[in-house]
């Protein structure tokens, strides 16, 4: 086992590292987070129409957590995904139009209609479906890291978690274990300022990027909104876990801006803040930094526009689940294991300087 | 054979599959060099090193949790909890995660959750607790509950091998209790499949892990009557037809737990005997279980509370003369 070694916890925002991503994967980001916004868009129309049971959850602000921390991802590491990170979804492969059908409760979903909203992983594309209850998926992937540390695998496993998971106590066990361990495992903190209506002050009393010098590994905070700058930590954090350097906890602090719910009117969130963040809406920062450097964007757009309107097609195509099926598949009788997918970061991967994954 | 103590025979039941498979590997509190609480584990993390032996830190749901994500990566953890009640520290990641991911996701979640379980000790409130029920409520979760040195190690190989979450409750009370002819290398004892302790014809006495015992004294002389003591071995699955095909022969049914009573394996037993077998039933179906109390500490106490060989005696007389 590795010697845990106590850092003190970085928080000063990390430079983006733009030297390791191509003309080609930046615009991949901002493919990736258009693509999460015109699906939750699209989504949010369908709750509307009453499309979707249920109720609705998206990632609205906080396309560059997901998109950023996930394309730093190889092909055989795993994750297991928060229901405001739509884009590590996509990323790691899943259509819109699963993503669609499954909210809409439908077959072609992700889940076939067992579970709703952004309740689902993909297990040919290496994903472990959260539940509810949060920070759940932390221990969850602390296991996911022992596999590969016991296997002598260089492999990451990346979970996302929210402030409010941090004060809960499954979120210690997890950062305790993954230390004492020095597990392969990369934890994000989405710091969206709010746990439904529980404003930050309310839910801890110093960041929590600082607990990570406590349990013995690396804490960094980034600019949540920069999806350059969350990269740059992840892929750092990817590297240190496949070379035996254990965790990272990475704080990107962001702003949701929707509500909790399509149900819930943010009747508590200062009209002062959401107007602050709302100038720092990720994609707009990131399509300007680009338009500064003379890249085209225009036919981005346009493509992602075209693919909701197929995807939104072929979901809206997908039949209701039979209720006779209902019944089927409370117990495995194989052992069906996450698979390794195809997914478009092996496009980024190759081209980084080290790691196995390429 | 050589003849083992139920708790040997989980023992050499968890070396052998660790030397059967590489990625069968042991996790909990002091289940490291320091063999665990009731030196079930004594010997492995000098076979096995320290890394399939991991000491974890007092963390149940981490220690659940991360069995989880072990489990659908691959591996085949075993968790020791320490002592079956700290499972409810646990209770999260079983059963919203781990119960319900192949349903949901179809993954499958091959872990073992062992649970020393059971009174008779003064363990207390907090050290004697049977809570299979508990269990028997999330859907996606097994549960299964040895009596005997033999099916001890057994039934640990099929739940090592099943592609779900197990739960594996041992009976503390008969750990060192207990002695019999356990067979050496690998065998599995299949999920699912009742075991008659004892044949008989006039009545069926059900019960699983320690109450086994409790019920084959009760009934050992029972003015010549001829009870069928079916011993349950798993209560999900739950054998079903095992349990009909008896009651159909003998007509009368007490069945016994040491865990509390309402809504219990007893409640569940009586409720399928009743839609299934009501047309072949000669008497009542009778229970005889804890009743729906904590487990006091104080000896008489704890035996006021425990199901005792007298009460199962009294039971079944009363039923045979029905």
């Amino acid at each position: 086992m590795a010697t845990p070694t106590t850092r003190p916890a970085q928080l000063e925002p990390q430079e983006a590292a733009t030297a390791e991503l191509t003309v080609d994967d930046r615009g991949e980001l901002l493919r990736y987070m258009l693509l999460m916004r015109a699906t939750e868009e699209r989504a949010l129309n369908l709750y509307r129409q009453g499309q979707v049971p249920g109720s609705y959850y998206d990632g609205r602000g906080q396309e560059a957590v997901s998109v950023g921390s996930a394309f730093a991802l190889g092909p055989r590491d795993r994750a297991c995904i928060l229901h405001r990170d739509l884009g590590a979804h996509l990323i790691r492969g899943v259509t819109p139009g699963r993503v669609l059908a499954q909210m809409m409760g439908r077959l072609g979903g992700v889940t076939d209609g067992r579970d709703g909203n952004m309740h689902f992983g993909d297990r040919h594309l290496g994903c472990v479906g959260m539940v509810s209850m949060l920070p759940d998926m932390a221990p969850v992937a602390c296991g996911l890291a022992l596999a590969f540390q016991m296997r002598r695998e260089q492999r990451v496993a990346m979970t996302w978690f929210g402030d409010g998971s941090t004060a809960n106590g499954q979120w210690h066990e997890a950062m305790n274990v993954a230390g004492i361990r020095q597990l392969p495992v990369v934890f994000v903190l989405e710091n969206n300022q709010f746990a439904y209506s529980t404003p930050n002050e309310l839910e801890f009393v110093r960041d929590p990027v600082e607990r990570a010098a406590a349990y013995g590994f690396e804490g960094v905070k980034v600019d949540g909104n920069d999806v350059e700058a969350v990269f740059a930590a992840a892929a750092a954090a990817c590297d240190r876990a496949r070379a035996g350097g254990g965790p990272t906890l990475i704080q990107a602090e962001t702003m949701r801006m929707h509500g909790h719910g399509a149900h819930d009117d943010m009747s508590y969130v200062p009209p002062e803040l959401f107007e602050r963040w709302a100038n720092r809406d990720p994609i707009e920062l990131f399509e300007r930094r680009l338009g500064a450097e003379g890249i085209e964007t225009k036919s981005i757009h346009i493509a992602v526009e075209d693919e909701l309107e197929r995807e939104t097609a072929w979901a809206l195509a997908q039949p209701m689940p039979d209720p006779a099926t209902a019944t089927e598949g409370v117990f495995a009788t194989e052992d069906p294991v996450l698979g390794d997918g195809h997914a478009p970061w092996s496009r980024w991967a190759p081209r980084a300087k080290e790691g196995p994954h390429a | 054979m050589p003849e083992l103590t139920y708790l040997e025979a989980i023992s050499d039941g968890l070396r052998e599959e660790m030397r059967h498979d590489e990625s069968v590997f042991c996790l909990g509190q002091d289940i490291g060099s320091f063999g665990g609480a009731f030196k079930v584990t004594e010997g492995l993390a000098d076979e096995f090193g320290a890394d399939r032996m991991w000491d974890t830190p007092l963390a149940e749901s981490a220690i659940v949790g991360a069995a989880v994500g072990a489990a659908v990566e691959g591996m085949r953890p075993i968790a020791e909890m320490q002592f079956a009640d700290f499972i409810a520290c646990g209770f999260d990641q079983l059963v919203n995660v781990a119960a319900k991911m192949h349903y949901r996701q179809g993954l499958a979640v091959p872990l073992v959750v062992r649970l020393p379980s059971g009174g008779g000790f003064s363990g207390g409130p907090f050290h004697s607790q049977n809570p299979e029920a508990w269990f028997l409520q999330a859907p996606g979760l097994k549960v299964v509950a040895p009596s005997t040195p033999e099916d001890a190690k057994g039934l640990l190989a099929s739940a090592v091998r099943d592609p779900n979450p197990v739960l594996y409750l041992e009976h503390k009370h008969l750990y060192r209790r207990l002695r019999g002819e356990v067979a050496k290398g690998r065998y599995e004892t299949p999920l699912g499949g009742v075991r008659v302790a004892r044949p008989g014809s006039d009545l069926t006495l059900v019960a699983y892990g320690a109450m086994v015992h409790t019920a084959l004294e009760a009934v050992e002389d029972l003015d010549g009557a001829r009870v069928e003591v079916l011993d349950l071995r798993t209560l999900c699955p739950l054998d079903r037809e095992g349990i009909l095909g008896s009651v159909r022969k003998t007509g009368k049914v007490v069945v016994l737990h040491e865990a509390t009573r309402s809504c219990g394996v007893g409640a569940e037993v009586c409720a399928l005997i009743a839609e299934e077998a009501f047309e072949d039933l000669d008497g009542p179906v009778v229970r005889v279980t804890a009743p729906d109390l904590p487990i006091p500490f104080s000896p008489p106490l704890e035996s006021a509370v425990l199901p005792q060989v007298d009460q199962v005696r009294e039971a079944c007389r009363e039923l045979l003369e029905y």
